[in-house]
């Protein structure tokens, strides 16, 4: 190898050297996870001072895990799409769809007879079905995620205003037998609740899904270089189908946790929650460009914001305060990640 | 080209080193240009052209070497600061806002205000003036960009490069978009601006054009100054054509094997393939162990038809087969099952994932290899990719590095291990030493005919007409979309492939 070869190759590894070794770490994703666990310790040490007991004990914590176990399962699944080189903006609205229509089904009068896993089922198909129209139109169609998965927000929270009538449908008001699904969705299982349970469950799936198969693998690949993913033979096209309907399906899982904490499926569910999702995910580090991004950094993402949503609420500060912090948040996480970002970039 | 440029050298450039991680873009550039000429910058694509020119706008700043300006050494830190210096630079991509109207383009980072408030009427007085000096008062100040032809905008461009104090000009290809008219009407504006003083600096890849308008040329190949103020009148176009594709140093080509080329089976058949309006009629059989080089110049079609053949691009008529069978028209996933494997021309966009691992890109191709129901073996696949690069001298070596921080004969490298992993039938590769560093093109050309000497069926797309010749078995010459020429590399030498390639374009 030549002298020249041998004196590019030194630079660029110099460059790939950063003197500062904060940055350097913070560079890496368990850098950057690691600092996103010490800004979750920090915002715990703040509770316990601000809020005493009333913070720190076992059962806020569940407190803090069950209300961050929907919007966390959804995160999971924008995560996907996200380092796919997408976005979600349906995701409530199909959560209020999935959610209607499951609630719907344990109100017919049939409904008696069956079991309750039908409603899952219904409400995981519902999810997957809007994310394969969205995926169709997005990978085919060529319509940018942003506008298709807009107008499945529209479409899909509408439809879900017709179905239930603008009103708040009564898990098994039609005499179904729903006991189960309460029981089942309700149920502790070692002193933890199933909502928790089902959370760590899809993102430790995620964490797999995405480290550990040849679906990761592509995911990365199509979100980071699209046209290089597609002269590697990877069909991009397909890929992205998958994707959203993956982050349908999560929304479908978040639809049931919903229904079985308030007994109630509604039009409303869900509002809001693509902004709480992109958020967490965000913060999490993954780029919003895509082709990269971890499932822990959105899981410390997701708790981040519930502590601090439930520090909030311990000192009786309003909800608009919660509101205004967590835009800051927002704007201080991306402004790091762009740092950082244009350091290890050339 | 009746003046006389004036001998004293607006802008000097000296040793310009240029590096970005992995590649030395600018190896030593020397450029000098005099006030009132027009300089022409000659270079194949990758030469270094863009790079050098984005230096002298200000976009890059030299690693090393020096600029002098007007007598004085100089930095151009910012674009703003080699506008002040009066350096206007008109892009291939033009640069302009498509839903603003012409006079708000040419003023755009300097409206012609007062208190805040833009003067319009002053404004499209102005434009209207510049307009008429290019030679297009018909175009109107309050046209909204978006809606001209090509060829508008770019007066509309270089009406903004006017707005400034101008002294030098760099036009980036200027006549790619321009029709005959369109090119004499941009020779009478430069020759005008020459004359009251104004240095060019010309870039185009249409030698007769050189010809016409240029006075010096400045030859870039691989980062470096091949040859710098040649006098056009004094050049041949050949010796020209020599200098940008030929080779400052001597390669080894690896010896061919000796194998008459019809005892063995065809595995790639391309049968009539067109694509609309780019080429037409391409037919192509490439053997188990033959190399196939396919020679032309820049734009003539050649990365097209391979681009074509992978199915990167849908056909608009024709076939290929492997081994005999059909493959599917613009599928690119059924291209690679069939047994096809290619080495994009841009590596760094097309070929990596720059951020990745080394392992994951060799693999990416052949994951389900590796996978049990859809799990990776993580483990196989490094341990694998471990020996192919290890068989490839990949250097540095380890599989967890990212491929960013490999040089670009390295990350060449890379692409080839991810076909060889595949034991693809077909290999095509489109320009594959650019961006190689010169040490290394050696062991990319062993590698290539070592994966021929295996069974693979290779065709080699390349812009420099000695690598074609000294690489192939058989070599065809494409021309504006057509094959003009086949025949076995020993039968055809340089002089004849430059007088294909060169027919019909340059003025006997």
């Amino acid at each position: 190898m030549s002298q020249d070869t041998a004196r590019v190759e030194q630079a660029a590894l110099e460059t790939d050297r950063e003197s500062n070794p904060v940055v350097a770490l913070m560079r890496t994703s368990v850098g950057r996870n690691a600092g996103l666990v010490v800004a979750l310790l920090l915002i715990c040490v703040v509770g316990a001072i601000t809020a005493g007991d009333r913070f720190s004990s076992t059962d806020n914590a569940l407190t803090i895990l069950r209300l961050a176990a929907t919007i966390g399962v959804v995160s999971i699944g924008m995560t996907f799409v996200i380092i796919g080189g997408g976005i979600d903006l349906s995701v409530g609205a199909i959560v209020a769809l999935s959610s209607v229509w499951c609630t719907t089904v344990s109100t017919q009068t049939m409904a008696a007879d069956t079991h309750w896993s039908v409603m899952v089922l219904v409400a995981l198909g519902v999810g997957a079905g809007c994310g394969l129209i969205n995926g169709l139109l997005i990978a085919y169609g060529n319509i940018v995620p942003f506008i298709m998965t807009l107008a499945m927000l529209a479409s899909a929270r509408g439809l879900a205003e017709i179905i239930s009538d603008k009103k708040t449908q009564i898990l098994g008001a039609g005499g179904a037998d729903v006991s189960g699904f309460k029981e089942f969705f309700n149920r502790e299982i070692l002193g933890v609740d199933v909502q928790i349970w089902v959370f760590v469950l899809v993102a430790a799936l995620g964490w797999v899904l995405l480290n550990r198969t040849t679906f990761g693998r592509r995911t990365v690949a199509v979100g980071g270089n699209p046209e290089a993913a597609r002269l590697a033979g990877i069909n991009v096209k397909r890929h992205t189908v998958y994707l959203y309907v993956l982050v349908g399906v999560c929304a479908g899982i978040a639809a049931l946790l919903l229904v079985a904490k308030t007994t109630t499926g509604t039009s409303t569910h869900g509002n809001l929650y693509e902004l709480d999702a992109i958020a967490a995910v965000v913060i999490g580090g993954t780029l919003l460009t895509g082709g990269r991004g971890t499932i822990v950094g959105t899981v410390l993402g997701v708790l981040i914001f519930q502590t601090l949503t439930n520090i909030f609420v311990l000192n009786n500060r309003s909800f608009s305060e919660q509101q205004l912090f967590k835009g800051a948040i927002i704007v201080a996480a991306v402004l790091l990640q762009q740092r950082l970002a244009s350091r290890s970039s050339t | 080209m009746t003046t006389t440029p004036t001998p004293q050298p607006l802008l000097q450039m000296t040793g310009i080193i240029k590096e970005f991680p992995g590649v030395r873009a600018l190896d030593g550039v020397d450029l000098d240009v005099r006030a009132g000429e027009v300089h022409c910058l000659l270079g194949q694509n990758g030469a270094g052209k863009s790079t050098l020119i984005k230096v002298l706008s200000g976009f890059h700043q030299p690693d090393e070497g020096t600029i002098t300006w007007d007598g004085q050494e100089t930095a151009f830190s910012t674009p703003a600061k080699a506008i002040e210096h009066g350096v206007a630079t008109i892009y291939q991509e033009l640069d302009l806002v498509p839903h603003l109207d012409v006079t708000e383009n040419v003023f755009l980072g300097h409206e012609i205000s007062r208190a805040g408030f833009t003067q319009r009427g002053r404004a499209h007085q102005r434009v209207r003036g510049l307009l008429q000096r290019l030679g297009h008062p018909e175009i109107s100040p309050t046209r909204i960009v978006g809606e001209l032809s090509p060829a508008s905008q770019q007066i509309v461009s270089m009406a903004r490069a006017l707005s400034h104090d101008t002294r030098l000009l760099v036009l980036d290809e200027p006549s790619a978009v321009l029709d005959q008219e369109g090119v004499k009407n941009l020779f009478r504006v430069i020759r005008d601006l020459t004359e009251e003083g104004v240095a060019v600096v010309y870039i185009s890849h249409r030698l007769e054009e050189i010809r016409e308008i240029g006075h010096r040329i400045t030859v870039l190949k691989d980062g470096r100054t091949v040859s710098t103020g040649l006098a056009v009148a004094d050049t041949p176009t050949a010796e020209l054509i020599k200098l940008m594709t030929g080779r400052s140093i001597e390669y080894v080509f690896p010896p061919r094997t000796e194998t008459p080329r019809d005892s063995r089976e065809p595995v790639l058949e391309v049968r009539d393939l067109s694509l609309a309006g780019v080429f037409t009629g391409v037919d192509l059989t490439v053997r188990a162990g033959e190399i196939v080089g396919l020679a032309g110049l820049v734009g003539a079609g050649r990365s097209e038809i391979i681009e074509t053949v992978y199915g990167a691009r849908r056909a608009s008529s024709g076939e290929v087969h492997i081994d005999g069978k059909r493959v599917r028209r613009g599928s690119v996933t059924a291209s690679v099952r069939a047994g096809m494997g290619l080495a994009p021309e841009e590596r760094k966009s097309q070929g990596l994932l720059l951020d990745e691992a080394v392992f994951k890109n060799i693999t990416v191709s052949s994951m389900s290899r590796f996978a049990r129901l859809g799990f990776l073996d993580r483990g196989e696949e490094r341990r694998r990719s471990a020996e192919l690069t290890a068989s490839l001298d990949v250097r540095p070596d380890g599989v967890t590095r990212a491929v960013r921080t490999l040089s670009g004969g390295n990350q060449q490298k890379i692409v080839l291990a991810r076909w060889l992993l595949r034991d693809c039938r077909v290999l095509l590769l489109d320009e594959p030493t650019r961006g190689v560093d010169v040490g290394a093109r050696s062991e990319i050309y062993q590698l290539i005919r070592s994966l021929a000497d295996r069974g693979v069926a290779v065709v080699v797309v390349s812009s420099e007409i000695e690598e074609v010749l000294g690489l192939a078995d058989r070599v065809l010459v494409v021309r504006e979309g057509e094959v003009v020429h086949e025949s076995a590399a020993a039968e055809i030498d340089e002089a004849k492939v430059l007088d294909l390639v060169m027919e019909g374009k340059v003025p006997a």
